[in-house]
């Protein structure tokens, strides 16, 4: 709780930085206008100012700075302009609107929610294989990490448009995408958490003769589940991420990511950091859930703080 | 004959395990041979499955490309793939890779010095940590033009917050016992700070390093989607795929991939020169 106000302290320097960072950011178009609007600016002429910095130029033109937070396509927009954005287009807008961004928040948050339930099933079958056979382990395991040094994300657009021509479209490829950016993370985090018994834990085992089966539900999995929530933590950004850029390659049609690129496309500033804001809270959301679930969890097993 | 073909890789398959199975279980398993040899089996056969049943089924090449077609495709086009290796993985994701780890590096030693900045920064650099940062690409692409300089910028963003919260962390390591015994020989912040408390950092340095090591290439790849000159991975790989050239694609991956494991060895080489105290290195 003590952190609350050094917190507050940090996010309002942040949002002074931005705003006093929009007044050089925009200043040159704003000037013009003022200039076309037949305000009198230093220096006259649009060509002499080109040459100019972007910081002498503010200082020697302060009357115009009002105008740097109110454009239609600044280059950096204004705190409040992102946020009267991320109003209109949530709360004010119906929700099956195209330009709403919860239409849009909805369609990245179903690819990313089924590519996670399938990456981490899988990646959890995975771990478990790994665990009781030598071999798999032997072949796998090293496969599994070195993948991790990848920049798998590369392959998305490929996956993508291979997946359109044979057919399959929309919610699924994004989907895949996502369960396999997750699913190596939940590999690794698992198969650390089901070794996590030391050897006297699986001596005791042994002098109560469990079974291997009973060892794997009785010790294994209980002691694998810290371990667990630590990489779906991992996943289920990684997942989000996985969906926004299976978004890009397909034309840009719907999804946040298609925010965020047609957005770059027509130069409307705002909507990009609106979408990306947008992200950002998604996220957060996402990550804070899976953190609930496990506190809740270990607490429930008598191992939470 | 597709049948046929089907129960060929099928036997391959059972032979190829049966054999890592023999070699896993066996005496010698412990042996470095062995346990580079079982992955390198493993591999190798997905390899031959996917030529045996990409040539022997017919399938699309607009769908998935043989290996050795691909590996044909690598070595014929290897002045195209070093132009892009060199604008996307040294002119993009490595001087922002630099340049982020040096930025965070600063801002640690500041955090580390104020109570309330820890307290303040920590937070949000956590908080921004878990973000889908790739998604400012496109506003950095639209500051900074469409050359390397905006996709280094994507990857000081990737890279700072990581690499913040680990060195960050790495500096908590040292005990009050250690850090009172500084004290007691009158050592000055900074003789503490290179001589007890840096090298303790180091493991998380590291970890920080190679978790940003992936992101960088990501960043730098994901960020020419957005617009890039004619050359680079990330443009090469989305043209392609619009030109159904899937084996160009195939041999961009190819190369993100050796660079990324190639990146990443590289550290954790140094890393195992600097902490060879560790226990994890022992």
């Amino acid at each position: 709780m003590r952190a609350i106000f050094p917190v507050l302290t940090v996010v309002a320097v942040i949002v002074a930085l931005w705003y006093a960072a929009c007044v050089p950011m925009n200043i040159h178009f704003a000037v013009t206008q003022a200039e076309r609007a037949g305000q009198v600016v230093t220096p006259e002429g649009a060509r002499e100012r080109r040459e100019m910095g972007a910081i002498p130029l503010a200082l020697k033109n302060p009357s115009v700075w009002g105008d740097t937070f109110a454009q239609d396509k600044p280059r950096l927009p204004a705190p409040h302009q992102v946020a009267v954005e991320l109003w209109e287009t949530t709360v004010e807008k119906k929700v099956t609107s195209k330009r709403s961004l919860i239409f849009h928040g909805w369609i990245t948050l179903s690819a990313t929610l089924l590519g996670f339930a399938i990456g981490s099933v899988a990646g959890v079958l995975l771990a478990v294989g790994i665990v009781h056979s030598r071999a798999m382990d032997m072949s796998v395991m090293p496969w599994a990490i070195a993948s991790q040094t990848i920049p798998i994300l590369a392959i998305a657009p490929m996956i993508i448009v291979v997946l359109n021509s044979v057919g399959l479209q929309g919610l699924v490829p994004k989907a895949i995408i996502s369960a396999y950016l997750s699913f190596f993370p939940v590999v690794v985090g698992m198969v650390k958490g089901l070794r996590s018994p030391g050897a006297m834990q699986i001596d005791q085992m042994r002098t109560w003769s469990a079974s291997a089966n009973q060892t794997f539900w009785k010790l294994r999995m209980p002691a694998s589940v810290p371990y667990l929530f630590a990489s779906l933590k991992i996943g289920i950004a990684a997942s989000l991420v996985g969906a926004i850029v299976g978004e890009l390659p397909t034309g840009a049609v719907r999804g946040l990511g298609a925010r965020l690129l047609t957005g770059s496309y027509y130069g409307q500033t705002i909507q990009i950091w609106s979408a990306l804001f947008a992200t950002a809270i998604l996220a957060a959301a996402l990550v804070a859930i899976v953190a609930g679930l496990e506190r809740v969890t270990l607490k429930r097993m008598g191992v939470g703080r | 004959m597709s049948l046929l073909i089907l129960i060929l890789a099928l036997l391959i398959w059972a032979g190829a395990w049966r054999l890592n199975v023999v070699i896993a279980n066996g005496r010698r398993a412990d042996t470095r041979a062995a346990q580079l040899g079982v992955p390198a089996i493993f591999g190798l056969t997905l390899l031959i499955l996917w030529e045996l049943i990409v040539r022997g089924l017919g399938i699309p090449l607009v769908i998935l490309p043989p290996p050795t077609m691909i590996a044909d495709r690598f070595m014929g086009s290897l002045p195209i793939l070093w132009a892009d290796f060199v604008q996307t993985v040294v002119k993009g994701a490595l001087s922002g890779y630099v340049i982020g780890c040096l930025a965070a590096f600063g801002t640690a030693i500041l955090v580390d010095r104020s109570d309330f900045l820890k307290r303040g920064l920590m937070p949000v650099g956590n908080f921004v940590a878990a973000l889908p940062i790739v998604g400012t690409a496109p506003i950095l692409v639209m500051w900074y033009g469409f050359d390397w300089q905006s996709k280094a910028a994507v990857v000081v963003v990737m890279v700072f917050f990581p690499m913040l919260v680990n060195i960050t962390a790495g500096l908590q390591e040292t005990t009050t016992m250690q850090r009172d015994q500084m004290k007691t020989w009158a050592a000055s912040y900074w003789q503490g700070f290179w001589k007890l408390r840096l090298p303790a950092a180091m493991p998380f340095v590291f970890n920080g390093l190679k978790i940003s090591s992936t992101l960088a290439l990501i960043g730098a790849i994901v960020a020419e989607f957005f617009g890039s000159p004619i050359v680079g991975m990330g443009f090469r790989i989305s043209t392609s795929v619009g030109q159904l050239a899937l084996d160009m694609v195939w041999a961009e991956i190819v190369v993100a991939a050796l660079a990324g494991s190639a990146f990443y060895g590289l550290i954790a080489l140094i890393e195992k020169k600097v902490t060879f105290w560790h226990p994890s290195q022992r």
